[in-house]
């Protein structure tokens, strides 16, 4: 008798245990599933942003052969920085290519001759003549930017020189471009352009610096008011304030602020920091300022929260010795929620990195060409890079869109990177 | 601090303490009044009349006691009767409990720990405490023990840091054990040794008073040898407080045991007469394993 129902348990406890497993296995199957999807979406997109945006880190350039003719360039004395600096040295790169198609003749023609190499060229020239001016009045043999039209049609062409994206360019442009490339005049190189320049309305001119620079400077004033200004009143919050209504409503509009739109934040820095302090539109400084107001939100919750983890004994522990509350707090209580502080303003401040509303609101979504030495230089940040770019209509800008969006996202993983590594250095076992 | 206006009647009322209802058999009376000899001719402290209140619960109920200077006293009980609560009274770590209030007469030294005066940094410099847990700082060795000197500024120079920490680990008996390691991580050490540090990092201080709240409980029966070894010796040059729940080590390690039931002190005798010939029923209950 007893045997028996012992057996009936045994039985029913195996029953269920197959269905444990089969809900186990299940269970483990929908985080498997949902962990697939993830990276499924993530390699769709990285394939299509690198598959459009990897070229744009190659550019072309034809070589051509440039008489230094000192009377077509209009200088009459090379000692005199003045006249080298205002040479006409587009003048001379159109005449090199005159002469190399003597077949382009009418004015229509000519403008189409011209335009295959980008306006940009001369500067190339008037830099190797300011480095030695003895190459006045000599041949020269120069690789120069082609104009983006140019480019992108050598970049889609295929080997044979069938199907390339030919765009705004004629017939007679395409023939010119062809014999450049027969006579193995034109190749692709590494861009440095991209990575040295700032905006420009020529995409083959445009680079990344100048928005590169902004952001650094952007996040440089984000990191050194929102870290310190967060962790102070995280500790006061979590180690000083009474608790009582006033702190409640306090925290609780903390969090509130947490989830405000960031275009909200780029107003308050419109009005505040623009309309009211009268600092100057489209600067770092007052960009790091709104990033700080959208970020402390963040940070302070996360310092709190790391804070909450400490264990109390080590409190207990400190204070058993005579230790006062500013010791506790500095000695102990901070150092072990250093790595938890740190991951929550990496958090934020990636967040700020690629935060684009509220700068747009404040006017960091000027054209700049120059790149910013400074908090107060006019400047754009990446993502408003970005967004200019993708707004552009030159296919060569489509490129570059994407190649932006690769440096965004490598700042960012980098980022994420140093803050993986300063938490496994600083973290402590206890 | 806040005054409570302590009302004897809720005390009265109370008197009758509940005990398990399936022991019908003990039904021992408490008449709030502590019987043995709670005071002493040469207190190092001395409690009056202390009441300790969470919010509205009370855990200590009018308690006198006198610590002897150079003695042990355990304090012992069944769970929850708040010797530790007691205990935390004596340097003041009830304060950082918000909800905790204390009122009665705290006198160390014909000093009165709870004046308003009176500053907790250089109390708890002469009142140590070790914790139930081992809780070394994440820290080397050397840094747990040098901590408390260094915060109170002992030492002025490394050399005279460095003699401390071995005199303090020396005391505590983990000099030999350590001294080859002191830079690597104190919470690298096993659990036992981890008691110890903690134990050398409160007499770091010098401190007069050591309270101990069940240090042993989470040690093994060599380690906790160990630790008993040293608080004889410590006894010394120290007054020490020791809650436990081991009636063994009460009996092996104090002078004076104090006998606690849902936060009232029922006696208070010498050790041997507590475990012999112990004068209340609820003590005798208690040590005869009845309940707790
Ligand atoms: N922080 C607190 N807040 C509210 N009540 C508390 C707090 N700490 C202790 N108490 C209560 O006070 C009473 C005494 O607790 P205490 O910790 O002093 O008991 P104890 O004798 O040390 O018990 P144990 O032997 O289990 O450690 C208990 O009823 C407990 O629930
Ligand atoms: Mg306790």
């Amino acid at each position: 008798m007893k045997q028996s129902s012992n057996n009936s348990t045994l039985d029913k406890v195996n029953q269920s245990l197959a269905r444990r497993y089969r809900a186990e296995k299940r269970f483990k199957a929908y985080g498997i599933a949902a962990i697939l999807f993830g990276i499924t979406c993530l390699i769709v997109l990285f394939t299509d942003i690198i598959g459009k945006g990897h070229s744009a880190f190659f550019q072309t350039y034809v070589y051509l052969e440039v008489t230094m003719d000192s009377e077509q360039l209009y200088i009459n004395d090379p000692s005199d920085p003045q006249q080298i600096a205002a040479a006409d040295y587009q003048g001379v790169i159109k005449a090199a290519l005159r002469e190399r198609f003597p077949e382009a003749s009418s004015r229509r023609d000519r403008r189409a001759l011209y335009a295959l190499v980008s306006n940009g060229a001369g500067f190339k020239l008037r830099g190797q003549l300011e480095a030695d001016p003895t190459l006045l009045n000599q041949t020269i043999g120069l690789w120069m930017l082609v104009d983006d039209d140019v480019d992108t049609y050598y970049k889609s062409r295929g080997e044979d020189g069938e199907s390339g994206f030919d765009g705004r360019l004629n017939e007679k442009q395409i023939g010119w471009v062809e014999s450049f490339i027969a006579d193995g005049y034109m190749e692709s190189r590494f861009n440095t352009t991209f990575f040295t320049s700032g905006d420009s309305r020529e995409p083959e001119q445009a680079g990344i610096l100048g928005a590169m620079a902004g952001s650094l400077f952007t996040l440089l004033v984000t990191i050194l008011l929102s870290f310190p200004i967060g962790v102070a009143a995280a500790v006061y919050l979590e180690e000083y304030a009474p608790r009582n209504r006033f702190t409640e409503f306090i925290e609780i509009n903390i969090n509130n602020l947490a989830a405000v739109p960031s275009i909200i934040f780029g107003l308050l820095g419109l009005s505040i920091f623009i309309g009211f302090f009268e600092m100057h539109r489209s600067i770092p400084l007052v960009g790091g300022l709104v990033l700080t107001l959208m970020t402390l939100p963040t940070i302070i919750i996360s310092s709190r929260a790391a804070m909450k983890a400490v264990p109390p004994s080590i409190r207990d522990a400190a204070y058993g010795l005579g230790a006062s509350k500013m010791q506790v707090v500095i000695h102990h209580v901070i150092p072990l929620a250093m790595p938890g502080m740190l991951t929550g303003a990496i958090i934020g401040i990636a967040q700020a990195l690629g935060e684009t509303a509220p700068l747009l609101m404040i006017g960091m979504v000027a054209f700049v060409v120059d790149i910013p030495g400074g908090v107060t230089d006019p400047a754009t940040a990446l993502p408003v890079q970005i967004f200019l770019w993708s707004d552009s209509p030159e296919r060569a800008f489509v490129e570059r869109t994407s190649a932006a969006i690769m440096v965004l996202l490598a700042v960012l993983i980098s980022m994420n990177t140093l803050a993986v590594w300063l938490r496994k250095r600083l973290e402590r076992r206890w | 601090m806040q005054a409570v206006n302590q009302n004897n009647a809720a005390t009265d009322d109370s008197a009758e303490l509940k005990l398990p209802s399936d022991d019908q058999a003990t039904q021992h009376k408490f008449d709030g009044k502590t019987v043995g000899h709670p005071l002493s001719d040469n207190p190092k402290m001395s409690m009056r009349n202390v009441n300790v209140f969470y919010g509205e619960k009370q855990a200590i109920f009018n308690v006198d006691l006198d610590i002897a200077q150079n003695q042990v006293i355990a304090m012992i009980g069944p769970s929850g009767c708040g010797k530790s609560t007691f205990l935390r009274c004596l340097n003041r770590m009830n304060d950082t409990i918000e909800s905790c209030s204390v009122t009665g007469e705290f006198i160390l030294d014909k000093q009165d720990i709870y004046h308003p005066k009176q500053d907790i940094v250089p109390l708890r410099a002469r009142v140590g405490m070790v914790f139930q847990k081992p809780n070394p700082f994440p820290k080397s060795i050397y840094e747990n023990v040098a901590y408390g000197p260094k915060i109170h500024g002992l030492a002025s120079r490394r050399a005279e840091l460095d003699e401390i920490v071995e005199v303090s680990l020396r005391k505590a008996g983990l000099w030999e054990e350590v001294k080859d390691r002191l830079h690597s991580p104190g919470t690298g050490l096993s659990g036992g040794q981890q008691q110890r540090l903690c134990i050398a990092r409160s007499i770091a201080v010098s401190p007069e008073v050591i309270l101990m709240d069940e240090p042993c409980s989470a040690l093994d029966p060599i380690a906790t040898a160990k630790i008993e070894e040293l608080i004889a010796e410590l006894k010394e040059n120290f007054t020490i407080a020791i809650v436990t729940h081991s009636m063994q080590q009460a009996a092996r390690v104090s002078d004076r045991t104090a006998y606690f039931h849902l936060g009232k002190l029922v006696e208070v005798n010498d050790t041997k007469r507590v475990f012999t010939n112990p004068e209340h029923d609820l003590t005798e209950a208690y040590i005869t394993g009845r309940f707790g």
